[in-house]
């Protein structure tokens, strides 16, 4: 049999690594556990059969090599090893078909590994990420649980990426996990509009998830790496189960722009450095060509949504080699295709941006009055038309403006930014004012 | 005669190592370039992008189709390549043991023409 002359030959070639097994785990367990949560109709179960794949797999692999498809594998262990001992506990009496001798795990691997039905495993990876956002959970008890869930992460390293004791973090997670088992338990096949929709809702949270990472909301870290990592590595695992889907193409290309500039991103002290001021031979290359291509393939679709548009302003200023270099016209007319998809003051405010780089600063003030009363309480209206009325030279108004901005709880990087800059208006007008 | 050597694992995999032992990995790449860099038998060297972001061409029926993503949906995929100028296959079996081993699977394949090659033989035939 070729997958016999596969076997690695020599008992030394064949020992594999604890950290090659377990970054074989990291890598399965999505998958994994999503096919036996769909087996078990619940999660807890389908954690415990995860766990026991796990410890066969240490037992295993160690010894004989890691198979070919170290996920059809787990996914047949966990499941037949759970199976006997709930015929053993006598829990639960399962009338699916089950060979009678689970144990044997070679024929668990070339047998029944290949049954797993690719379609039906790619409906639950998206329903095991769709519980995660399930409608009645706040925000960062959703991603706390996909952290967790289909992360992986310990309690401990979410505690610590949100800011919160690890015993508060275990009670809302589990509290979480009780209401997203509502929707483990419903194991039809979703109809094309359904599974949309939760291609919709996974998106957005892998990309809140991203953004949690990307602008730290708590404590006195401003980038939390591995929120990035893990929000692209959902991204990557999406865009394996659905190809073809255009947004989801533009939701990575996306994170990895916004992601290559991380090392660029902040200073000596841990402070943000804006882009304008950013060392651009920092940013990863390899992630923005990644990106590049992303979005080619996408706009092939025809398709734009928000994502993909994000995406494509992203890009622009990635392949600007200077500040100086960045094509604010496409920039702004980026915007504008955007508002039409996903019509938001934030979106029209940056648009004024823009349009202040294309025109003058004139033209993005005008442009800003559109949106002034949807975000009078926005921290970065304030700031941004503060910027634009000083560039303009109307200094009063932008002092006032930067005051305005100080109100609405800027971090203390921000305060002591803008701080700067009302002192910079007032210096230039006693220069310029009357004598 | 050069020899491909095709280096197949799963996707993602590599990335969840511990940086020592990728850094390790990516040595012994690194040696191996060296090595035939400096011998001048380096035909070239690639590391692929995921394949989330390939594409496919083929024809169906009278038209030919632009297709997201690999040729083949397969458990471990595709990640790099190397071209070497090799003495025979011994040797560039040789080669592909110098590779990080353990962390990927590797293809040793002849290569039949490419390069210089085709104006010598006249093409592919």
């Amino acid at each position: 049999m070729a997958e016999q002359s596969r076997k690695r030959a020599g008992p030394a070639e064949t020992v594999s690594s604890d950290s090659e097994i377990a970054a074989h785990f990291a890598v399965a367990r999505p998958r994994v556990l999503a096919a036996l949560t769909r087996q078990f109709s619940d999660l807890d179960a389908a954690e415990e059969a995860y766990q026991e794949a796990c410890v066969r797999a240490m037992e295993r692999w160690a010894a004989d090599g890691v198979p070919r498809d170290p996920t059809g594998w787990m996914i047949m262990t966990g499941r037949n090893a759970t199976i006997d001992r709930f015929r053993r506990d006598r829990r639960i009496v399962l009338t699916d078909a089950v060979p009678d001798n689970p144990a044997n795990e070679d024929d668990v691997e070339t047998a029944l590994v290949d049954r797993i039905d690719m379609s039906e495993l790619r409906d639950d990876v998206l329903r095991l990420m769709f519980m995660c956002c399930h409608p009645e959970l706040d925000l960062k008890d959703q991603l706390a649980l996909a952290l967790k869930v289909i992360g992986g992460f310990s309690v401990d390293k979410i505690a610590r990426a949100f800011v919160v004791k690890p015993k508060a973090m275990e009670q809302r997670i589990t509290r979480a996990k009780k209401k997203a088992a509502s929707v483990a338990e419903r194991l039809d096949t979703p109809s094309l509009q359904e599974r949309s929709a939760r291609l919709d809702a996974v998106c957005a949270m892998a990309y809140l998830l991203f953004n949690e990472g990307y602008s730290a909301s708590g404590g006195d870290q401003h980038i939390r790496t591995e929120l990035c990592d893990e929000a692209i590595r959902l991204a990557r695992l999406l865009l394996a189960l659905f190809p073809s889907q255009a947004e989801v193409m533009g939701l990575l290309a996306l994170c990895l722009f916004q992601h290559s500039r991380r090392r660029a991103r902040l200073d000596a002290d841990g402070s943000l450095i804006t882009l304008e001021e950013q060392d651009r031979s920092l940013w990863n290359r390899q992630e923005i060509a990644e990106g590049q291509v992303l979005i080619e393939k996408a706009l092939r679709h025809g398709r734009p949504g928000p994502y993909q548009i994000q995406a494509a302003i992203a890009a622009v200023h990635c392949v600007a080699e200077t500040p100086d270099g960045t094509d604010w016209g496409e920039i702004e007319r980026l915007y504008a295709a955007l508002e039409q998809v996903q019509p938001t003051p934030v979106v029209s405010l940056n648009r004024a941006v823009a349009l202040a780089k294309v025109k003058d600063a004139g033209a993005g003030l005008i442009y800003l009055e559109g949106v002034s009363e949807a975000l009078s309480g926005y921290l970065y209206f304030h700031s941004t038309r503060a910027s634009l009325l000083e560039e303009a030279g109307d200094l009063d108004r932008a002092v006032a403006a930067y005051e305005r901005a100080l109100e609405l709880d800027p971090t203390e990087q921000e305060a002591a930014h803008i701080q700067q800059r009302i002192a910079r208006c007032r210096s230039s007008e006693k220069k310029s004012g009357p004598m | 005669m050069q020899y491909a050597i095709l280096i197949y694992a799963n996707e993602g995999f590599f990335e969840r190592l511990p940086q020592d032992e990728q850094d390790t990995a990516m040595d012994h790449h690194r040696q191996l370039q060296a090595e035939h860099n400096a011998k001048g038998t380096l035909g070239a060297v690639a590391k692929l992008m995921d394949t989330s972001a390939a594409m496919t061409v083929r024809k169906r029926g009278e038209s030919v189709l632009v297709l997201d993503g690999p040729f083949a949906e397969t458990k471990e995929q595709l990640l790099g390549l190397y071209i070497i100028e090799c003495a025979s296959m011994d040797d560039a079996i040789e080669q592909a043991k110098k590779l990080p081993q353990g962390v990927a699977a590797y293809e040793i394949r002849p290569v039949g023409w490419g390069g210089g090659t085709i104006a010598e033989t006249g093409g592919a035939g």
